[in-house]
């Protein structure tokens, strides 16, 4: 393109690109145009997987059939288990932000691949669109749960064959985005940026890229093996014909654990990013926080068998993937160490995102406490398929990548948008929401000790009080997530503008450059010559 | 990168590579008609591994590229040996 | 938007879609591993069914057209058009050779009424039918990069005859030489896993 005289001062938001319209935002290659994107997807399909779980608990108000008989609340646990894992959390923050920052976070112009960033946006529509007929055709709306096990997900009647096909390809949209992160850290580093100099947001992605790479082909054969079955009755997980089940269930895991770690990690990256800002003071461990990283994203890739300790795995096996899974938690434990050093003795800032740092460290805790409970083998054969799994995994999902991915929307708002959001509503809307995350969830650990199974519509009525509170809890959320929403898409369109470069005293480079970024992001590549959170100059400023 | 130097391998080394693939192809079809007893599938493996070795180093150009190549592609066959290792402490002791 | 090459990046790509690739085929291997070392003996009576003499023709064909892909690129660095181009159409060629073997060798076995879910293959138990599925799932999906390599080689020799790949530009012709050799790979272990079990 030759316009280069005047589109320097034109924001990515106003440039007028081949295309006009929608056209120029989904045929853009621009990665800041294709994060919004991705953005306003999830947005859609997290407000209908968020009606759904409002539904199910409103029918787990009272024991007996509220709203739904049991095949609805079979579909509906179904649909928001794989809306919310394979179209929000997965792709979640690396497709939103990491797409949008992790370039300008290092001093690039773009991703390695512009054109295939653009593809996996196209691919995950397409698979969100296969998924979706397979509500609407077929035998209904499919019952398996989002973990598709075998022999029950090729016996079933209803519609599972567009869901997995939908998840399969889906899969290729997420490795895709890996195989770009990957390229785009190792070859486009601004000038002086070597690797311990890049900050801790592009470290996670890089953690998360990998496993990307090497977990999602697993999930993608795993997944044709599931189709394979039930069209050819190929025999790989059918009992009748010499398969082993179980070996699905390896399979499965092998994928879907290290996914978890897909999840978490960026939302650890988040966190690492706000909580230094806010503390104006540099990330204690800088080193230690980017080791941990890489260990979770390995030994991540050997604890899968921790989702199967009654299925019936051999002995040996049981206590490997104990042991494994106690490991996994040292580095997370490290990181929480980390961050809370940080802010000792900072100087903080109370602002909207920090609240969402600081209520990440307090249900990431809980979640990952209980994740050891679940890890011990013995806890494990009292809670296993109880609620208190559901509510262990909201507190890490939700609780970590839900309330980093908030955070991250809050911290970076103004820089993608050039407007200011309302900090009072912001606020209020964290408040109702924390106090409804916890009364939604914190009553299903008692439940599930008591005995709760998850995945029926339908309890015995002594776990009704318990079950009141929750179902409650669910309703305060819903209205916190409607405020914070409401609030954040009319600042969007109408807030306050602003283009100031660095709201928060944030030291990373997207600070440094305008407020909305320009197409190129950058004038003149930057040259680094100092780690990321270098807040020296703060302390001596206020030192004197 | 356009301005890194790129390295030609002659046909010779290609033709010779060949060779030694197709030698090792024939001696892994004759070894199936001797009697090692369970070692046989190991001796195939190894002559397969073998013949992979040769691929990835002359042809797929791993001898000549920047040591991060080599590197990931031992790691990526190291974590398939690892989730080998760890199911089979499932199905070795049921 | 300045037009920025970077041909070392394009190739790492290449390589990262490879690792996907391994560990696709890997664990498929994995499942190999564990119904065969359940039922080592139906392994090996089934595995006598395959056509050793043609797996072989197509493991040889397979690595010399490996052998050609690689020679093509040396030939384009030397800046021979022709030579390469001749190159690649020995490989395409080769690569359709494979597919009519292939075709010939799992007609011979439908005839029998081998088939994943046939019956006659459920009155053999279940070693056999696990050897049978697992021998037409990893050839079958072996046979679709086989295709896609196909159509890949075509657009390369397209580019090639319209100058678009030249001796300063081809990265395209490399990936896809990577792609194949990958393709080749999975192969090299294929093969005795399924013809040659003793």
């Amino acid at each position: 393109m030759s316009d280069n005289t005047n589109h320097k001062e034109v924001s990515y938001l106003e440039y007028q690109g081949k295309y006009r319209g929608i056209l120029g935002w989904i045929l853009s290659t621009d990665h800041k145009r294709i994060g919004l994107l991705y953005l306003y997807t999830m947005l859609l399909f997290f407000s209908i997987a968020a009606i759904l779980g409002l539904l199910m608990k409103t029918q787990l108000i009272a024991p007996g059939e509220t709203i739904m008989g049991p095949q609805t609340y079979n579909s509906f646990f179904t649909l928001h288990g794989i809306i919310m894992i394979f179209i929000i959390v997965v792709p979640g923050l690396p497709a939103v932000f990491g797409n949008f920052f992790l370039p300008i976070m290092i001093g690039a112009k773009d991703v390695a691949f512009p054109r295939i960033n653009l593809l996996s946006w196209w691919l995950y529509i397409i698979g969100i669109l296969i998924v979706l007929t397979s509500q609407f055709t077929g035998g209904g709306p499919p019952d398996t749960g989002w973990t598709f096990y075998a022999p029950y997900s090729f016996q079933t009647p209803t519609n599972v064959l567009p869901a997995v096909f939908g998840a399969f390809v889906m899969g290729f949209s997420s490795i895709l985005t890996g195989i770009n992160f990957v390229v785009t850290i190792h070859r486009m580093r601004a000038p002086g940026m070597k690797w311990l100099r890049m900050p801790l947001f592009p470290w996670t992605l890089y953690g998360t890229a990998w496993i990307q790479i090497l977990a999602t082909p697993v999930i993608g054969i795993t997944l044709m093996l599931i189709i394979a079955e039930r069209m050819l009755g190929i025999g790989f997980f059918d009992p009748a014909l010499g398969g082993d089940p179980i070996l699905y269930q390896h399979l499965f895991w092998i994928y879907s654990h290290p996914a978890v770690y897909i999840m978490i990690l960026p939302a650890m990256g988040v966190i690492s990013e706000i909580i230094p800002v806010f503390s104006r003071k540099s990330i204690f461990g800088y080193r230690a926080i980017v080791l941990s990283t890489m260990a979770i994203a390995f030994v991540g890739y050997f604890v899968w068998g921790h989702h199967m300790f009654t299925s019936g795995m051999s002995g040996r096996a049981l206590f490997t993937f104990s042991f494994l899974t106690f490991l996994v938690a040292i580095p997370s434990a490290i990181k929480v160490f980390n961050w809370v050093a940080t802010m000792h003795k900072g100087s903080l800032h109370l602002h909207t995102p920090f609240f969402w740092a600081l209520s990440f460290l307090f249900v990431f805790m809980i979640g990952g406490l209980t994740g050891l409970v679940l890890g011990a083998l013995a806890t494990n054969v009292h809670l296993h398929d109880t609620h208190f799994v559901v509510a262990h995994f909201h507190f890490i999902v939700f609780g970590g990548t839900g309330f980093a991915f908030m955070g991250a929307v809050h911290y970076w708002f103004p820089k993608m948008f050039g407007r200011m959001y309302d900090a009072n509503w912001a606020n209020l809307g964290w408040g109702i929401f924390f106090i409804g995350f916890l009364s939604l969830y914190l009553p299903m650990f008692f439940l599930g000790m008591s005995g709760m199974p998850r995945r029926y519509y339908d309890y015995l009525p002594e776990f009704h009080g318990m079950n009141i509170l929750s179902s409650m809890g669910a309703w305060v959320m819903i209205s916190g997530i409607l405020i914070i929403f409401a609030n954040l898409i009319r600042s969007a369109r109408s807030g306050p503008k602003t283009t100031e470069k660095n709201p928060w005293g944030g030291k990373t480079l997207e600070w440094q450059v305008d407020t909305p970024p320009t197409l190129e992001n950058f004038d003149e590549i930057p040259a680094v010559d100092k780690t990321p959170y270098d807040y020296r100059d703060y302390a001596e400023n206020t030192n004197s | 990168m356009s301005e890194e130097k790129t390295h030609m391998v002659p046909y010779s080394t290609q033709i010779a590579a060949l060779l030694a693939l197709l030698v090792l192809t024939g001696l892994s079809v004759a070894i199936t008609q001797l009697e090692f007893g369970g070692y046989n599938t190991l001796a195939a493996m190894l002559l397969a591994g073998a013949k992979a070795v040769i691929v990835l180093a002359w042809y797929m150009h791993l001898k000549y590229e920047k040591q991060l190549f080599p590197v990931m592609v031992a790691a990526v066959f190291v974590i398939f040996l690892l989730v080998l290792f760890v199911t089979f402490f499932d199905y070795s002791y049921r | 938007m300045t037009i920025h090459r970077d041909d070392l990046a394009d190739k790492f790509g290449m390589w990262l879609f490879i690792f996907t690739e391994l560990l696709l085929f890997g664990m498929l291997f994995v499942v190999y591993a564990v119904y065969r070392s359940m039922h080592p003996e139906a392994f090996r009576i089934a595995g006598e069914e395959l056509d050793v003499a043609l797996g072989t023709i197509n493991t040889v064909i397979l690595l010399i057209s490996s052998a050609t892909v690689a020679m093509s690129i040396t030939a384009i660095q030397k800046g021979d058009k022709k030579r390469c181009l001749q190159l690649l159409s020995i490989t395409l060629l080769i690569a359709v050779i494979f597919m009519v073997n292939k075709y010939f060798e799992w007609g011979a076995k439908f005839e029998y009424g081998f088939y994943p879910g046939s019956d006659a293959l459920a009155e053999l138990g279940h070693g056999t039918i696990l050897f049978f599925g697992l021998y037409f799932f990893m050839t079958g999906i072996h046979a679709l990069h086989i295709l896609i390599g196909i159509g890949l080689f075509i657009y390369v020799m397209l580019q090639v005859k319209k100058n678009k790949i030249h001796q300063t530009d081809y990265i395209w012709l490399e990936n896809t030489g990577l792609y194949w050799h990958l393709v080749d790979l999975i192969w090299i272990f294929l093969f005795p896993l399924f013809y040659l079990i003793h």
